[in-house]
């Protein structure tokens, strides 16, 4: 497997939301929402990109940007080479062939009135339209046959299926255009446990077998730990620190990184005593109002006058290591 | 006595397709001032077992079997009697504080009115009460925010709100239904270290009812496992998450990545939790069982208790699951 063809880079992304003041004077005045302030990342062919943060850090936002559902304010998303946010709908459709997206609900992503066929058969009809309908049934069976759906099924609908299985379904949906890379947007948070282990198993042996490239996003520290070959942590519309996964976790830079693996329940009785230490007060504060300076400062147990005055960049700790606090990668 | 004993409780429900027996013949105890935890999927009948014991059944559902509250039978007591208990002696978290709050109305008024109507205080005393709780289950600012909608809340402190209301009464027992599925793991945390700082302070007993097993390792004395309506093993928490006895909890406990491990592949249960329109003959557990003989397929387990603290219902010897 060859792992250094970039597929997507992200450059500098930035999605800001209109919000309207509805005071009497400044009422032309736009302030924006900073969903997403700065991103950037690369994934390359093959390689899965975890991406973690509490909700409202902005994660499926990113992921919507990336496949262009939600309009880019500034910054670039190249894929192969090519910026996607000048692209016309049209093109765009296009591209969206080698880019697909799974979705956190599996019942609520599929159309209530479809068969199951139909379903899986949808993308190509809106891409190739003049695929005879026996390819397509073909291809249809094929793919269900991959993600372990039972021919019969075919003619079923999504409400006959319990979550696991829809969310198969919204695989093999993504999977029928043979994409290069696919948006994972919580895809187990909505599953049982002994559910969430198939569906991930799945995702990694498509993986390898398609040598396909997965944007993996999750609040489970566990799941995103266990599928990527790197992690990027969000908070409140930034990276904090990006890594590759077992660096991740075996040493921690950034406190919010380390709050969060410290606040993840363990089943082994050795987790450390000391972690409470490291756990955080509060709530992620709105985005509306950030804090100055280092969004994280109002939650972080080593907060100083230097956080509320600078905003922290992301700076290289060591090769592929890399994290926005003021106390670290000095 | 227990707190709360339940003996052989059944729950089911009458639907245009025939009969669905979500809860068969659970059993357990719970002592004043101890956790306990109810694990299962989707499905598993957890959440039917708590409001049969509550009194919340839907109107198609009919519970059968004892329910002991301190040695009095409270199951499908009348609401009149009912209602003594709801709130003053046990009262109930639910999983998403949104929709289990009134939208209309302030956060004042809600919690007042449990105290007014139970404990017959004036709304103004009943509102200082209120504020204390809000004090106690950590709300910064309680005087401002007592005055505030539930939408001016986030997430963790909605939860929090519903907690401090389900202590207004100082119950004796608090069922919490997956108390922190709705909040992000590190409001998570913070919630279950207030539950279990709450119960230190007020003593009460508290069943906590979840799929993840994580919550539970950190917080539970013990612990019983529901698959398909029915108890597949009981006991004290370390030892079922250490030497689990039946084949269902090893194989949740293998199913979960852990941070940190580098495995290569999860252990997976093949197939899919049952449909309990049509439940398995046998053991509910035997289609997805790596273990399963033909006794399971024809008969269902009885739950044996093999230790002094732990029981588990499964045919196959505990010597032969490795």
């Amino acid at each position: 497997m060859i792992q250094s063809e970039t597929l997507l880079r992200v450059e500098d992304v930035k999605v800001y939301f209109p919000y309207r003041n509805r005071g009497f004077l400044n009422r032309r005045e736009a302030t924006y929402v900073k969903a997403v302030d700065g991103i950037s990342f690369d994934i390359k062919r093959g390689e899965t990109l975890g991406i973690v943060g509490e909700s409202g850090c902005g994660k499926s936002t990113l992921a919507r940007a990336v496949i262009q559902m939600v309009p880019v304010h500034a910054g670039k998303v190249l894929w192969m080479g090519q910026d996607l946010v000048d692209l016309k709908s049209s093109e765009m459709r296009d591209k969206r062939k080698d880019l697909q997206m799974i979705f956190q609900d599996p019942l609520a992503s599929l159309d209530p009135r479809m068969t199951l066929g139909q379903i899986i058969g949808e993308p190509l009809k809106t891409h190739f339209p003049k695929m005879p309908k026996a390819e397509i049934k073909e291809k249809v069976a094929k793919v269900m046959e991959r993600v372990g759906l039972l021919p019969n099924m075919v003619s079923r609908y999504p409400h006959e299926f319990s979550g696991g299985q829809c969310q198969r379904i919204g695989i093999a949906r993504a999977l029928v255009l043979e994409p290069k890379l696919i948006i994972c947007d919580e895809p187990v948070s909505a599953l049982d446990v002994s559910i969430q282990a198939q569906v991930i198993n799945l995702l990694m042996d498509l993986q390898k077998e398609m040598d396909l490239s997965l944007m993996f996003i999750a609040h489970d520290l566990s799941v995103v730990q266990h599928i990527s070959t790197r992690v990027m942590v969000l908070y409140l519309g930034s990276v904090v620190e990006v890594a590759d996964s077992d660096e991740l976790y075996d040493n921690p830079l950034h406190p919010y990184t380390k709050a969060l693996i410290a606040a993840v329940p363990h089943v082994d009785k050795k987790a450390p005593s000391d972690q409470a230490s490291l756990m955080i007060d509060g709530d992620l504060p709105s985005p509306l109002s950030p804090p100055s300076g280092c969004a994280f400062r109002t939650r972080c147990p080593k907060a100083q006058d230097i956080c509320a005055q600078q905003r922290p960049v992301l700076s290289e700790h060591s090769s592929g290591h890399e994290s926005a606090c003021h106390f670290v990668a000095r | 006595m227990s707190l709360l004993e339940v003996q052989d409780l059944s729950v089911s429900f009458k639907t245009p397709d025939g009969v669905v027996k979500a809860v068969q013949n659970v059993n357990f105890s719970l002592e004043e001032g101890k956790t306990l935890a109810i694990v299962g999927e989707s499905g598993s009948g957890k959440s039917q077992t708590s409001f049969s014991i509550m009194g919340l059944l839907a109107e198609n559902g009919t519970a059968t079997g004892s329910v002991k509250f301190e040695g009095n039978e409270i199951l499908n007591a009348s609401d009149a009697v009912m209602n003594t208990y709801r709130s003053a002696q046990i009262s109930m978290i639910f999983q998403d504080p949104m929709t289990s709050l009134n939208p209309y109305l302030r956060v004042s008024d809600q919690m007042a009115e449990v105290l007014v109507h139970h404990n017959g205080m004036t709304k103004s005393d009943a509102i200082k009460d209120a504020i204390k709780m809000l004090d106690a289950v950590k709300i910064p600012d309680p005087k401002r925010r007592v005055n505030m909608f539930p939408h001016e809340f986030s997430g963790g402190m909605r939860q929090r709100v519903m907690i401090a209301m389900s202590l207004l009464c100082h119950p004796r027992l608090v069922i919490a239904d997956e108390p922190t599925t709705a909040l992000d793991v590190t409001v998570q945390a913070q919630i279950m270290n207030l539950l279990s700082d709450l119960q230190n302070d007020f003593g009460m007993g508290i069943i906590l009812i979840t799929h993840d097993l994580g919550v539970v390792a950190g917080s539970c004395e013990d612990t019983l496992v529901l698959y398909g309506g029915r108890v597949m093993e009981t006991g004290p928490t370390n030892q079922v998450f250490e030497t689990p006895s039946h084949p269902y909890t090893q194989g949740l406990l293998r199913a979960l990545p852990r941070l940190g491990a580098k495995t290569p592949e999860l252990a997976t249960i093949p197939g899919n939790p049952p449909n309990m329109m049509h439940p398995p003959k046998g053991c509910a557990f035997s289609p997805r069982c790596g273990f399963a003989n033909a006794q399971c397929a024809e008969q269902p387990p009885v739950l044996d208790l093999f230790e002094p603290t732990r029981s588990r219902a499964c045919h196959v010897p505990k010597e032969a699951l490795s």
